[in-house]
């Protein structure tokens, strides 16, 4: 009853009568401990006193919040494309003036603004099956069969609605990796699919076994109709890159159990290690004789948010689709019209990033060097990261072989786990919460990503500004000493 | 459903890309025109979509000024960039981690952002209190729209969950529902008087709709798309209370709110009167209002850049609306600095504002005169006839086919409105839609084309849309 005396209404939209799959999503790299950062943020803003004078967030795959620079070309295109009027402007270089020109001829009206058709458009589609071609030495890419995306994100899930179907013991299964990145978990979650499982060998560097994803598959088929596989390549959290072989394999499997490959490569220009190199699961395929390259189903994804672009808030991305039934290419673009377009800024983003100065061009001098800088620092920082933190007792870290992550193990004292558990958090997030009060630090703990029963990490990025990740390498070797000295 | 069945299958046939037949004639068309092989006009004129720019009005000023100085800061040593521009991207960039466009925002949109909306929410509505807390920003306001389905609807229940739609409405919008898996309850305007929306009609596929489904939401278009309608205030008094009575989450999408010219017409929002409806509705009423930087002058639907205004939503559900956000990464750059700048545009004494003023008016001064040029020119015309144009971006004249036309539609198992247009565009080079996508009463038939074009657009288009009206009337009479 309210206070007038009239009936309260109950709400139409509660905990109980919404969707539940929506209540089994999580999303670790932006859940608890970040709030908590944000929160001490604000405190030390107010002038609270703090072991330390500000949070560094290690917790999320954002270059440019971390001091990387944009690269110069392609943001003089994209002011280009908004503004036109500068294009009189003599202080813009005349190669960026051609493809702004060109992208906006390419628009309707000439404007960023118009919508462009649900698949993106048509010339930005060209050029990006031109940049596959010679990505992969030659191998043949058709433009229709590349469909931009808000991000990888927005594709990814969209291949997802198309998989999953049907209803208890046949719902489908998705295999993903242990540890992966939780965006697949999350997504899975709110389509009530069923996740499968499949451990990374952490003794290995992370690396892939067929043995374990043939375990997890048979397992798998008791409850579920297994129906996609998806792979992180170079990965998220571990950073591993994986061999040609590898890939090779994981195309055998897929093509014996009659799976849609799912293969994110995000990271594809973020190989650090000697002796590592990216395949892409699209070359490799086309290699393999037409028993495979002409049947198994494969959607690749990139995007401009990682690699030596940072560019994570124009939310440009691209997937291209490999011997999808026609019918059901049909229902991928029905199903892409509903959310209208990508971001036009995105799509002129991803066509300059595909049609990069070349070396005859004004801006080329420029553009190899930021883009080798920033690569070159990264291999700096994957190198210095595992160094540092290999010479920790306690602290065991795989090669950082690429990608922007590490994703070191942990040993923590059984008192610690004890409390940690008294407290009701995962003893990673326990360990990972008192390193953000007491240094600072925000690091996302492996409990987030998924990892072996008993085991504990964290997922660190190396993307710090060389000087601050060293002070963010010593303070972590200085906590993990007090803490298991604590807790001995 | 029939209605359902209906869009359903059109949608197989004909949805938004290659397979729309319309689209194929036009890209048929197109390339004759550039063999040199059409006689009677040499390009097609396309007034099918709500998009300004394609349309041919550029963007405001302002607003691209802005969006050049944060892609690209050099630009704030310029001299050429105005104060205000420099200013305002100074201050949007330090509401950026690094200081770079290009990195993440958060979830839901930069918080200087959702403030700025807030505010302009608050001055639209006299005074109505709005929280940022409650504004979420998405990539266009349909993305908005979906994550609010995704939340209220469930499949597995035995019975599926139901959602009210007017019909008309937009056709993208069916499309997701269908995709999110509710069932559709259409509920239909009312033509004769305006296209208004009658409350014993939303009673009636209420009840229709308890037969088969749960129905939980009411969708309302405010101004409407297609039918420009803007609802009176008691009309909307109307609606809240039937939501609150049949216990329904309303949403409303208000997404051409700073579309109307009409004379004395004026939009006002489902926030506001709901505020001022009594405590016991204004306290528990559940409302999503959703506005967006696509429509009104700016017309920036490539920037994608929308947002909702939840209103007496259960705080343990808005903390999962947040949720569900994360796994989109964040809105798009472009998208929050566009809706910025609608919420918070040049005020005079603004360096900026002559020019931005100028250009809104003109855009405002054009819908005017379009909409009075239609009103003669459909005045003159037999078998065609047109509702008051008060507001949107587009008119949904009725089509009366003499009983010829209509046999000659049913030989050739069309629609007779999609043959209609067929055979406009195929004859004039005008392409605009057939009334059959959006849904109408059975045995009417629309079409629908956009008003908000340059003048000299319209009357071209005016002239073959007569040309071809007149000879098609007389062959069927």
């Amino acid at each position: 009853m309210t206070e007038n005396g009239c009936e309260y209404r109950e709400r139409v939209l509660t905990m109980d009568t919404m969707n539940p799959n929506i209540k089994r999503v999580e999303y670790a790299v932006r859940g608890p401990i970040v709030q908590r950062a944000v929160q001490i943020e604000r405190e030390l803003k107010m002038g609270v006193n703090k072991p330390f004078t500000e949070v560094i967030k290690a917790n999320i795959g954002d270059c440019h919040a971390m001091g990387q620079r944009p690269i110069t070309f392609f943001r003089q295109v994209l002011a280009l494309c908004s503004y036109p009027d500068l294009l009189e402007d003599s202080k813009f270089p005349e190669d960026a003036k051609s493809r702004a020109h060109r992208i906006l001829q390419a628009c309707g009206g000439g404007s960023l603004g118009a919508y462009s058709t649900s698949q993106g458009i048509e010339m930005i589609r060209q050029d990006v099956a031109r940049y596959i071609e010679r990505r992969d030495g030659g191998i043949a890419c058709d433009p229709d069969n590349i469909y931009l995306s808000t991000g990888a994100s927005d594709a990814i899930v969209t291949m997802l609605k198309l998989l999953v179907l049907g209803e208890g013991m046949s719902r489908t299964g998705v295999m993903i990796s242990i540890p992966q990145y939780p965006l697949y978990s999350a997504a899975l979650a709110e389509l009530g699919a069923v996740q499968i499982s499949y451990y990374l060998d952490e003794d290995n560097c992370w690396s892939l076994d067929i043995n374990e994803l043939s375990r997890a598959l048979q397992e798998a088929k008791k409850h579920c109709i297994p129906r996609a596989l998806c792979i992180i390549n170079p990965g998220n959290p571990t950073g591993q890159v994986q061999s040609r072989q590898c890939i090779e394999d994981v195309i055998r499997f897929a093509a014996t159990e009659n799976l849609f490959l799912m293969a994110d490569e995000v990271y594809q220009d973020n190989v650090y290690a000697d002796g590592c190199k990216f395949y892409s699961f699209k070359k490799v395929l086309s290699e393999m004789g037409p028993e495979y390259s002409e049947k198994v189903e494969l959607a690749s994804f990139h995007s401009t948010s990682k690699c030596y672009m940072g560019e994570c808030g124009f939310r440009g991305g691209y997937m291209e689709v490999v011997n999808l039934d026609p019918e059901v290419k049909v229902q991928l673009t029905k199903l892409v019209s509903v959310r209208l377009c990508p971001p036009v800024p995105g799509q002129a983003l991803l066509d300059v990033v595909v049609n990069p100065p070349q070396p005859d061009e004004p801006s080329y001098g420029t553009f190899i060097k930021e883009r080798s800088e920033t690569l070159a620092t990264l291999a700096e920082k994957a190198s210095m990261t595992q160094e540092i933190l290999n010479q920790v007792p306690g602290i065991k870290c795989n090669p950082v072989q690429g990608a922007m992550y590490t994703f070191p193990r942990i040993h923590l004292p059984p008192k610690a786990i004890l409390e940690a558990k008294e407290k009701g958090q995962s003893p990673d997030m326990f360990y990972c919460m008192k390193l953000l009060e007491e240094k600072g630090i925000c690091l996302v703990p492996g409990s987030g990503f998924g990892q072996r029963d008993g085991t504990y990490h964290f997922r660190m990025t190396i993307l710090p500004p060389k000087e601050k990740l060293k002070i963010v390498l010593d303070k972590i070797k200085e906590f993990h000493q007090q803490f298991t000295d604590q807790y001995s | 459903m029939s209605f359902l069945r209906e869009i359903s299958s059109l949608k197989k046939n004909m949805f938004l890309s290659e397979k729309d037949v319309l689209l194929r004639l036009v890209a048929q068309i197109e390339a004759e025109i550039q063999q040199g092989e059409r006689k009677n006009y040499n390009e097609v004129l396309d007034l099918s979509s709500g998009d300004l720019h394609r349309g041919g009005i550029k963007p405001i000023t302002f607003v691209r000024q802005v969006l050049a100085a944060c892609f690209y800061p050099a630009l704030l040593k310029d001299d050429s960039l105005p104060l205000d521009v420099k200013e305002r991207a100074d201050d949007l960039l330090r509401q950026c981690e690094g200081g770079s466009v290009g990195s993440y925002t958060d979830l839901c949109g930069i918080a200087k952002i959702k403030h700025s909306v807030s505010k302009f929410i608050t001055r639209r509505d006299g005074g109505v209190p709005s929280s940022p807390e409650n504004i979420f920003i998405t990539s266009g306001s349909q993305m908005a729209l979906m994550f609010l389905l995704k939340l209220m609807i469930q499949s597995k229940v035995p019975c599926q969950t139901g959602v009210l739609i007017p019909v008309p409405t937009y056709a993208s919008f069916t499309l997701a529902l269908e995709d999110h898996g509710a069932a559709i309850i259409p509920y239909y305007l009312c033509e004769e008087q305006c296209w208004t929306l009658q409350v014993e009609e939303l009673r009636r596929a209420l009840h229709e709709g308890r037969r088969t489904c749960n129905p939980v939401a009411l969708y309302i278009c405010n101004p409407g798309n297609p039918t420009g309608h803007i609802q009176s205030r008691k009309s909307i008094e109307e609606v809240i209370r039937f939501a609150a009575e049949e216990k329904l989450f309303l949403l409303a999408d208000e997404v051409y709110q700073s579309c109307v010219y009409g004379e004395d017409t004026e939009f006002e929002s489902y926030k506001k009167v709901l505020s001022e409806m009594g405590s016991t509705i204004s306290s528990t009423v559940e409302l999503a209002s959703f506005n967006s930087a696509s429509k009104g002058f700016m017309g920036e639907c490539g920037l994608r850049g929308g947002y909702m205004e939840l209103v007496n939503l259960d705080p343990a559900v808005k903390e999962y609306t947040r949720i569900l956000f994360s796994t989109r990464s964040c809105p798009p750059v472009g998208g929050q600095i566009a809706l910025d700048l609608m919420a918070d545009p040049p005020k005079p004494g603004d360096p900026s504002f002559p020019t931005f003023s100028e250009e809104v008016q003109s855009i405002k001064n054009m819908m005017r005169k379009n909409a009075c040029r239609i009103q003669e020119v459909f005045g003159e015309l037999p078998g065609i006839s047109c509702q008051p144009l008060k507001a949107g971006f587009f008119v949904f004249p009725c089509l009366h086919f003499p009983p010829r036309a209509l046999k000659w539609a049913k030989k050739r198992q069309m629609k007779p409105d999609m043959l209609y247009c067929l055979q406009l565009l195929e004859e004039t080079g005008l392409h605009v839609r057939p009334g059959c996508e959006y849904g109408q009463r059975k045995d009417s038939h629309h079409i629908r084309l956009l008003v908000a074009t340059h003048e000299d657009i319209m009357e071209d288009a005016l002239q073959r849309l007569k040309t071809f009206h007149m000879r098609f009337m007389k062959e069927f009479s």
